[in-house]
């Protein structure tokens, strides 16, 4: 049994929210500059080189990336033999949000009730919390801080199986050309495949973090990520969706075991600014 | 790429030399709103009240700013998606706007307004905000500061970044940009 106290909990949270708030990931960044090259139309071009000036920009000077600061997302693996002493976990995490967004000059952009009163909580707590126990003594945390207005973008379906490979390849095309523009493209699409109605969804979330680039495990999933991402930037809704040929940086795909009679797909929209980071402690 | 630099507040004149596709940089004072500072304004209309701002001839950027950290005026500031407001911009227009600065779609009666009393939507890069805010040299709020990111504020900005998404005839790039992509996409295609 190891002990890890509340507070180390708090610090870690805190130091990812800044990391991921003011530094985009180096494959995202690299992403970009490959679109700069592609980009025939000058104002398309154009878009994308303020995407990557802003990049430069947040980083050097450590302010947010995008105004939109976002509702943090944490994803914490705590291994089952780990204890934690000092607090409870979720105070800490919720700590450490209120900490990081106070003092690291972060827009708070979340309301407390969402239908009738819909006051500001002015903290950005609560944290959406999603947690995993798994085997070892380490905790593994995830942050990825979500813009809203790609999250507004997203969709899900539960489809019945006939529907298939072609069925959900449509509603993913589809989902990215009726976003448009709102979704600030280029974007990271985020597809979760399977499961319950909740697990595809949180799938699909954690495929907004996963780097661009890489691939699926499985071989029919990577070469559906490919295809569709192809499939995608022929689309032309392009940078900021004014045309061009660098609508989507990847698709991202995980699948879940499903019930026999369903076929869930969810797809997460992401903007380019895909913030994350993450810890072992 | 030949950018235009507008001088704000827009006179009838500039919004109709304005067309869609233009790069423009952006000069003066502007607004900013997002939908809980609109939907005040609209129910203040509603009551046949005065509104606690002027819009006639005025341009409002949909955005809700990051705190500023110190020696600057502002904190990261890029769009919101603007189609949250359009519900209330058709009232805002009727009484004088002639600017909106966001990101993303609008719908048929914002543009039928636009059409009809003479106004532009501009676009800035969503996301790009470290870059945008360098461009704002001062901002205070004049109004709603209970909703403290979105509040109304008065930005004075020097230069600021962005592109004719529709203009006062109702063209859109939002439309134009991609059908041309994918014509020019067909025609290589077919050589």
């Amino acid at each position: 049994m190891r002990e890890i106290q509340a507070v180390e909990i708090q610090k870690a949270i805190e130091q990812l929210i800044y990391e991921a708030s003011y530094v985009i990931s180096p494959d995202i960044a690299k992403a970009v500059d490959e679109g700069i090259e592609k980009e025939t139309n000058p104002t398309s071009r154009n878009v994308l080189e303020q995407i990557a000036e802003n990049y430069k920009i947040a980083s050097c000077e450590r302010v947010a990336i995008c105004q939109d600061t976002g509702m943090a997302v944490v994803f914490i693996d705590i291994g089952q033999d780990v204890h934690i002493a000092g607090g409870n976990l979720e105070d800490a995490i919720n700590e450490g949000v209120r900490v990081a967004y106070r003092d690291g000059y972060l827009r708070k952009s979340v309301v407390g009730e969402p239908l009738f009163d819909r006051v500001n909580t002015k903290d950005n707590t609560p944290a959406v919390i999603h947690t995993r126990i798994v085997p070892g003594e380490q905790i593994h945390i995830l942050v990825t801080p979500k813009g809203f207005g790609s999250e507004n973008m997203s969709r899900i379906k539960m489809f019945p199986p006939a529907a298939g490979v072609e069925g959900v390849k449509q509603f993913i095309i589809e989902a990215v050309k009726e976003a448009g523009p709102n979704p600030c493209p280029p974007v990271i699409v985020g597809v979760g495949i399977g499961g319950t109605f909740e697990i595809a969804a949180q799938t699909a979330k954690r495929m907004t973090a996963r780097a661009v680039g890489s691939h699926n495990a499985d071989p029919r999933y990577a070469a559906l990520e490919e295809e569709l991402l192809t499939e995608i930037n022929k689309l032309g809704v392009g940078p900021a969706g004014i045309g061009g040929y660098t609508t989507a940086l990847a698709v991202n795909i995980d699948f879940r075991p499903t019930h026999i009679a369903s076929l869930p797909c969810a797809v997460n929209m992401c903007c380019h600014c895909a913030r994350h980071a993450e810890t072992t402690i | 790429m030949s950018i235009k630099r507008i001088q704000l507040p827009m006179t009838a004149e500039v919004v109709r030399s304005l067309k869609a596709g233009d790069s423009v940089l952006l000069n003066g004072p502007i607004l900013t709103g997002r939908d809980a500072a609109h939907k005040r304004l609209v129910a203040l209309l509603d009551e046949g009240k005065e509104l606690p701002v002027e819009v006639k001839d005025q341009t409002i950027y949909y955005v809700g700013p990051a705190p500023a950290s110190p020696g600057h005026a502002v904190g990261s500031a890029g769009p919101t998606t603007s189609y949250r407001m359009d519900a209330y911009a058709p009232r805002l227009m009727e009484i004088g706007l002639n600017g909106m600065i966001g990101k993303g779609k609008r719908n048929d009666d914002v543009i039928n307004a636009m059409k009809k009393y003479g106004a532009i939507y501009f676009g800035a890069v969503g996301g790009a905000a470290a870059l945008v805010s360098r461009s704002i040299e001062s901002a205070e709020v004049l109004c709603y500061e209970d909703l403290g990111a979105e509040a109304i504020h008065r930005f004075v900005v020097k230069d600021f970044p962005a592109v004719v998404l529709i203009d006062a005839e109702g063209n859109n790039m939002y439309e134009i940009g991609p059908a041309q992509f994918r014509a020019e996409q067909a025609a290589k295609e077919g050589k």
